[in-house]
């Protein structure tokens, strides 16, 4: 086994840990939907392959849901300079830099859970969609405040397209 | 009715921040269509009895148009089919009294619609490329097609019809505002001698790239052997020799004809593709002009494009299988708009260069991408690896590229990231630092095993994503940093976006 990938950021902030309940109840709200009907569907029709594909998508889903903590631990941003550099992931890492002067816009999300906990999600967004930087798990101050920070200084480094 | 005053077309000067009118004949050129429509429809449905009459046979029951003429309506109904022609007319007529546009030095202006009134603007400074259109029936009338391309999805502004020289006259003028010069453009003087008759066919059979406007040893044109040769070998030919070959083998085992029900709509249907695939394509063109790429082609009905510089977010360099004895290769570009022209050879007007080989390529790519050195491009799609400016893909990436880790590979210059993949099917992307939007890092579980990392170079959307997978982690972290800061640096000293505002008044 190799190394797994970093850079050589000296600070990485990381997102809040309340997120991991988010995230936690996001997935269980998900896993039930998809396994009560697949359970029933096994109960009723009662093959025995059902039940055991049942099952393993149950061990899937349990496996994602305890490494949730672990994997919101990956996720961290980090305002450098000139550009905005972003990681998540702990299985498959991906790491992202986006240069200030590229925003089109930011965006603010509140789902319900996470509005409950006091927490907002920040999307930033350039002219390619594959860029694709979701900051999930930011207080709601800080989240205003990155964002202020982030339109603050696409302003100042403003480019064509 | 417009409340602002419409000033009356001037021969040329459209750029001078009035309200204008589009050209006069554009509600019959419009209205045209539909009398075309309805002259089809009653040819077509009218065969069998044209036939009949010709070549005698029995009535046909129950046809409209046979029921109108045996009952003596034929009258009525060629009344009402003139009465809605004229009401088409008249509309048309009032939607073009109510489509005006202007320029100004910042924008692009056009407003139309009758009882929805819309209202467009687009920044002149956002200009991703102008397409002039000239269909064969609207070109007979000397008219044509202007549309400028403003980046965004269906964001674009149509000025459809204008005076075929005045479009020409407008493109020069919207780029020369455009490009942030403020030196007058010299007005080209129009020979205006002879009939109109005399200065229609002139128009048609002028060139279709003024010589004028580029100078010929950057031109690069398609010939037509080697177009012929590029259809030959794709991929849609060998599945109609395949679709033939596996009917004419059913044929000789089983001995129905049913088969041929499949061969026959094959046929025709590929025989028209290549037909407009080829009249399309002649008299293909690109050529670099002051103001941008400049892309033309077409017989009876033209078109070209002009491309700006700066307005070419990545290039890809690309060799199907079958084109490699030949030597043969296709450019496609990513663009931030989507223009609704097609381009040549009925393909995506991203493909700028349908056909082309070795010499034709890196003279297209000087073209559009003119910082970035030859010698490196060339090694970018001939090498087969080794030592040679790129950094590739190490041995044990072989278990994952079998063929190509040699050549699998990236460099980065002062101006644009190159990213070379394949041995078999030879592939070089280009993407200029300065419109690079972002860069990422990907590494999943098989890659960490193998201690390789994959890159991805984000653009606009288009035909091309630039990504180069199985390259060694370290190797790859570097670019990953190196490319973060140059797509900083880069967009920081690029001005493309007014790309003469360095010239001197002149």
């Amino acid at each position: 086994m190799s190394e797994r990938l970093d850079l050589p950021v000296t600070e990485w902030r990381r997102v809040s840990s309340k997120y991991v309940i988010v995230d936690v109840i996001g997935y269980v709200i998900f896993a039930l939907m998809v396994l009560i009907p697949a359970g029933l569907v096994s109960y009723w029709i009662g093959f025995e392959w059902m039940w055991a594909a049942t099952i393993s998508l149950a061990i899937i889903f349990l496996l994602t849901i305890v490494f949730t903590p672990r994997r919101v631990r990956s996720i961290g941003y980090a305002l450098r300079d000139d550009d905005l550099l972003f990681r998540r992931g702990i299985l498959f890492q991906r790491f992202v830099a986006i240069p200030y002067g590229r925003m089109q816009l930011v965006d603010i999300n509140r789902g319900p859970i996470a509005r409950a906990l006091g927490l907002s999600e920040l999307k930033f967004v350039t002219a390619a969609a594959a860029s694709g930087v979701t900051i999930p798990g930011l207080p709601e101050a800080d989240a205003e405040e990155l964002r202020d920070t982030l339109v603050a200084l696409a302003e100042t480094r403003r480019g064509g397209l | 009715m417009s409340t602002e005053p419409v000033a009356s077309i001037p021969e040329g000067r459209y750029t001078d921040g009035e309200w204008h009118r589009l050209h006069p004949l554009t509600p019959l050129l419009k209205g045209g269509i539909a009398f075309v429509a309805i002259l089809g429809y009653v040819v077509v449905s009218q065969r069998d009895r044209l036939i009949e009459t010709f070549f005698g046979g029995e009535q046909t029951e129950g046809d409209p148009v046979v029921w109108l003429a045996e009952h003596g309506y034929a009258g009525f109904a060629i009344l009402a089919v003139v009465a809605f022609l004229v009401i088409v007319i008249v509309a048309f007529y009032f939607s073009w009294r109510m489509h005006t546009f202007r320029i100004t030095d910042e924008v692009v202006e056009v407003r139309s619609g009758i009882l929805f009134r819309t209202n467009r603007k687009g920044r002149l400074d956002r200009v991703q490329g102008i397409n002039i259109a000239r269909p064969f029936l609207p070109r007979l009338f000397g008219t044509a097609k202007l549309e400028v391309n403003v980046a965004g999805q269906d964001a674009n502004v149509q000025l459809e019809y204008l005076g075929s020289s005045a479009a020409d006259e407008l493109r020069r003028e919207i780029l020369r505002l455009a490009s942030g010069t403020r030196a007058e453009t010299t007005q080209t003087v129009v020979d205006a001698s002879g009939t109109v008759i005399e200065q229609r066919v002139a128009e048609l059979l002028a060139p279709e790239l003024d010589p004028s406007i580029a100078p010929p040893e950057s031109v690069v044109k398609l010939h037509f052997g080697r177009l012929v040769g590029s259809s030959v070998l794709s991929g849609a030919t060998l599945f109609i020799v395949a679709v033939v070959v596996g009917v004419f083998v059913t044929l000789s085992l089983t001995g129905s004809l049913f088969s041929l029900v499949f061969l026959v709509p094959t046929v025709i249907g590929m025989g028209s593709y290549y037909v407009s695939k080829f009249t399309r394509s002649l008299r293909y063109s690109i050529a670099g002009t002051p103001d941008g790429v400049r892309v033309g082609f077409g017989l009876l009905s033209t078109s070209n494009q002009t491309l700006p510089p700066g307005r070419i977010h990545s290039v890809q360099v690309s060799q199907p299988l079958l084109w490699r004895p030949a030597g043969w290769w296709e450019i496609k570009v990513n663009r931030a708009s989507k223009s609704s022209a097609e381009g040549a050879a009925g393909q995506a007007n991203t493909t700028i260069l349908p056909v082309g080989n070795r010499s034709d390529v890196l003279k297209v790519l000087a073209l559009v991408l003119p910082d970035v050195d030859s010698a490196i491009l060339e090694r970018g799609l001939h090498s087969k690896g080794g030592d040679d400016g790129f950094t590739n893909s190490p041995k044990r990436a072989a278990v994952i590229r079998w063929f190509s880790w040699r050549r699998n590979g990236f460099a980065l210059t002062d101006s644009a990231v190159l990213l070379r993949k394949g041995a078999i099917w030879r592939e070089l992307v280009i993407v200029p630092q300065a419109r690079m939007q972002s860069v990422a890092l990907h590494q999943g579980s098989i890659l960490r095993r193998l201690g390789l990392a994959e890159i991805r170079v984000h653009t606009v959307a288009g035909p091309i994503t630039p990504s180069l997978g199985a390259i060694d982690a370290t190797a790859a972290t570097t670019f990953f940093l190196e490319t973060a800061d140059a797509a900083v640096r880069s967009s920081g000293r690029d001005t493309s976006h007014r790309w003469r505002s360095g010239e001197a008044l002149a």
